[in-house]
C-alpha cells in the first residue's frame, strides 16, 4: 500500500511536469500556429543553465532562478531570429526548420559544455524524506516538485483568464489581424508568449536535472511525451494539456512497476520478463490510438483545427 | 519528365551515369569507401524516393518513416539471428511487415490531419522503436549484429560489394519508375487532387481515405525493402536506425532535393550525406553548420535543389 501511495505520487510528479512542457507546446501552437520541434532544446538548456548556475553560485535556488530568467531570454532570442519568419507558413516548413533548431542547440551544447553530461546536486534540505502521510515517507525534492508544478498551473491559469495580457494572448489565438488592427504589438505578444513557453519548458528540464543526469538530447525523449499529450489533450487547450499529461504520468509510472507483476499472473514468468518492458512503453501510446479512435481531435479539442 | 533537354534534365542524366559508372571508378581508384558511401546513398535514397510519395505527392506530412527502414532490417537481422539466411524468406517478410505496420499505422493516423498527423506518425514509430530496444533477445539498445548477409542464388552473391552496389542501384531505378508510373495515373491523381483538396474529391466521389492509405502502405512498403538492403549493408541493425531523427534525416533529404519531384529525393539524399562527409571533415561539430543551413533552405530555397535546377532550365512550375 505505502508503494501504491509512493507509485501514484511519482505518476502525479511526473505527470505535472509533463504538464509544463506540453502546456508551452501547446500554447505557442494554438497561438502563433507554430509547431516547435525545438521545444526539448529548451528543456535541455534549462537544465544545462541550471547545473551551471547552480555550481557558480553555489545555491541550488539562485542557480534554478538564473537558468529560468536564461532560457526565457534564449527563448526570446530564437522567436526574433528564427521562428518570426516561420509563422504562416508550412507546417512542413516549421518540422524542418526547428529540426535544423535541434541539431544547431545539440551541437552547441557540446561544443561549450562538452559531451559527457552534469550532474546538479540537491542541497541537503530538499535531500531528506518527508512523512507525507502516517507511515509514508516521500522524497522531499519530488514532493516540491510536485507543489511547485500546481503553483505554476495555477499562476498559468490566473495569467491567461484572469488578467489583460491574459486577455490580448486569447483574442491573438482567435484573430490575430483583429487583435494587431486594434493597436496591440502582436510581435511583442508573441515574443512574450514564446518565451513564456520557453521558460515553462526551461522550469521543467531544470527540476527533472537533479533526478536524471543532465546530457545532451534529454529533451527529446521526453518532447515526444509531450506531443502525445497535446494529441490526446487536443492540440491548443490548456486544458487538455493537463488532463491529458496526468493521464500520462500516471499510466506511464503504474504500468512500469505494476504491469510485470500483472503479466505474471497470465503469462510464464519467462515471458512476462520479455513482453513487460515493451508493453510497458507502449501503454501511452495505446492510449493515445484509442483517443483518436474515439476523437480524433483530442479530448479537448479548442478549435476545429 | 518531359523528354526535352534541358540543363535540369542532362543534370539527371549525368547523375544517373555516374551512379552507374560510380563502382568503376572506384576499382581503379582503389577507393572502397567512396563505394560504401554510395552503396549508402543509393539505399537511402530510395528511402527518401518513398516517402516522396507520401510526402511530396500526397501531402501527408509523416515524421516516423524511418519506422520503416527498421522494420525491413529488423526483419532480416531477426530471421538471421534465428537461423534463416535465405532472401527469399527474409525479404518477402522485410516486406509483408512494413506493408501491414504501415497498413495499421496509416489507418489509425489518416483518420487525422495535419499538425495532427505529424505528431501521430512520429508517436507511433516511437512506440516502435521503444518495443525494439526492449527485446532483450535481439541485442536490445544495443542492436544486432547480423552475421551472414542475405543468400539468394547464385550468382547473386550480396557479399559482393561491387554486385550488392548494383542490386541497391536497380532497385532504386525500379522505385522511381514505380513512382513515375503511380503519380501519372489515375491512382496518383485522385491522391495530388486529395492533397489540393480533399473534400471537393469526396464530393465528386473519390473515397480518398483508401487512396491514401494505399499510397501510405504502398511508401511503407518500399521504405521497407530499403530497409532490408541497410541492414545487408550495414551487417547490423539497431534500434537508432528507427529514431525518429531519421525520420527527419529522410524529410530533409526529400525536401532538400525537391518536394514532388520524382527524382529530387535523389539529389536530396546525395546532397545532404555528401554534405555530412564533408562538413565532418572540416569540423567535429559539423552539425552546428548544418542546423542553420537546414533552416536557410527552409527560409529561402523552397523548390529544393530540383526546383533550383528547373528554375535554371527556365521552366518553372506553378
Amino acid at each position: 500500500m505505502t508503494l501504491f501511495i509512493e507509485q501514484c505520487l511519482n505518476g502525479l510528479q511526473f505527470g505535472l511536469l509533463l504538464f509544463l512542457l506540453a502546456a508551452g507546446l501547446t500554447l505557442v501552437f494554438g497561438i502563433m500556429d507554430l509547431v516547435n520541434l525545438a521545444h526539448g532544446s529548451l528543456y535541455m538548456i534549462g537544465a544545462y543553465f541550471a547545473a551551471t548556475f547552480a555550481a557558480w553560485t553555489g545555491s541550488f535556488v539562485i542557480g534554478a532562478v538564473l537558468a529560468l530568467g536564461a532560457t526565457l531570454l534564449v527563448g526570446m532570442a530564437v522567436e526574433v531570429v528564427v521562428m518570426r519568419r516561420l509563422y504562416g507558413r508550412d507546417h512542413l516548413d516549421h518540422v524542418l526548420g526547428t529540426f535544423g533548431l535541434i541539431l544547431f542547440f545539440d551541437e552547441a551544447v557540446r561544443l561549450i559544455w562538452g559531451a559527457e553530461g552534469l550532474t546538479l546536486p540537491l542541497p541537503s534540505w530538499l535531500n531528506t524524506s518527508l512523512e507525507i502521510l502516517p507511515g509514508v515517507d516521500y522524497s522531499a525534492y519530488k514532493f516540491a516538485i510536485i507543489v511547485v508544478t500546481i503553483a505554476v498551473a495555477a499562476f498559468l491559469y490566473v495569467l491567461v483568464m484572469r488578467t489583460r495580457v491574459g486577455m490580448l494572448i486569447r483574442a491573438g489565438a482567435s484573430n490575430r489581424e483583429m487583435v494587431s488592427a486594434l493597436g496591440v504589438n502582436i510581435k511583442l505578444l508573441y515574443t512574450l508568449v514564446f518565451g513564456l513557453g520557453a521558460a515553462l519548458a526551461g522550469l521543467a528540464g531544470l527540476m527533472q536535472a537533479p533526478i536524471l543526469t543532465v546530457q545532451i538530447g534529454m529533451g527529446e525523449n521526453i518532447l515526444i511525451l509531450a506531443f502525445v499529450i497535446t494529441v490526446i489533450g487536443g492540440i491548443g487547450s490548456i486544458r487538455g494539456a493537463l488532463v491529458a499529461a496526468l493521464l500520462v504520468g500516471f499510466i506511464d509510472t503504474l504500468g512500469r512497476s505494476y504491469l510485470p507483476d500483472f503479466l505474471r499472473l497470465i503469462l510464464s514468468p519467462n515471458a512476462a520478463a520479455t513482453a513487460a518492458p515493451a508493453l510497458s512503453s507502449m501503454l501511452i501510446y495505446l492510449l493515445m490510438a484509442i483517443v483518436l479512435v474515439a476523437k480524433p481531435e483530442g479530448l479537448f479539442s479548442a478549435s476545429g483545427k | 519528365m518531359s523528354r526535352e533537354l534541358t540543363l535540369r534534365n542532362a543534370v539527371v542524366a549525368l547523375m544517373f551515369a555516374g551512379l552507374v559508372l560510380l563502382p568503376i571508378y572506384a576499382h581503379f581508384a582503389n577507393d572502397r569507401f567512396l563505394l560504401a558511401l554510395f552503396t549508402r546513398i543509393v539505399i537511402l535514397a530510395m528511402a527518401a524516393v518513398s516517402l516522396n510519395l507520401v510526402l511530396g505527392y500526397g501531402g501527408m506530412m509523416s515524421f516516423g518513416h524511418a519506422v520503416y527502414l527498421g522494420i525491413g532490417g529488423y526483419a532480416v537481422g531477426i530471421l538471421a539471428f534465428e537461423g534463416v539466411n535465405s532472401g527469399f524468406v527474409q525479404w518477402p517478410v522485410a516486406i509483408a511487415a512494413s506493408a501491414l505496420f504501415a497498413l495499421v499505422i496509416g489507418a489509425l493516423s489518416l483518420r487525422t490531419r495535419g499538425v495532427y498527423f505529424i505528431m501521430i506518425t512520429l508517436a507511433f514509430a516511437q512506440m516502435a522503436y521503444y518495443v525494439v530496444a526492449g527485446l532483450a533477445r535481439y541485442g536490445g539498445d544495443d542492436g544486432l549484429t547480423i552475421q551472414k548477409r542475405s543468400q539468394f542464388v547464385a550468382p547473386l552473391n550480396l557479399s559482393d560489394k561491387v554486385q550488392f552496389y548494383y542490386l541497391c542501384l536497380a532497385l532504386l531505378f525500379g522505385s522511381l519508375y514505380l513512382v513515375w508510373r503511380l503519380v501519372n495515373s489515375r491512382f496518383g491523381l485522385a491522391v495530388q487532387g486529395a492533397r489540393s483538396n480533399d473534400m471537393r474529391m469526396r464530393a465528386i466521389g473519390f473515397p480518398t481515405f483508401r487512396y491514401k492509405l494505399i499510397c501510405f502502405v504502398i511508401a511503407g512498403t518500399l521504405c521497407g525493402l530499403a530497409g532490408a538492403l541497410l541492414a545487408n549493408h550495414s551487417d547490423f541493425i539497431s534500434p537508432a536506425t528507427m529514431y525518429w531523427t531519421r525520420s527527419g534525416d529522410l524529410i530533409i533529404m526529400v525536401v532538400l532535393g525537391g518536394m514532388g519531384s520524382v527524382v529530387g529525393p535523389v539529389f536530396g539524399a546525395m546532397a545532404l550525406l555528401v554534405l555530412e562527409e564533408a562538413l565532418s571533415g572540416i569540423t567535429e561539430y559539423w552539425q552546428i553548420i548544418l542546423g542553420p543551413l537546414l533552416l536557410l533552405v527552409v527560409l529561402f530555397a523552397h523548390g529544393g535543389i530540383d526546383g533550383l535546377l528547373k528554375l535554371a532550365s527556365g521552366k518553372v512550375r506553378p
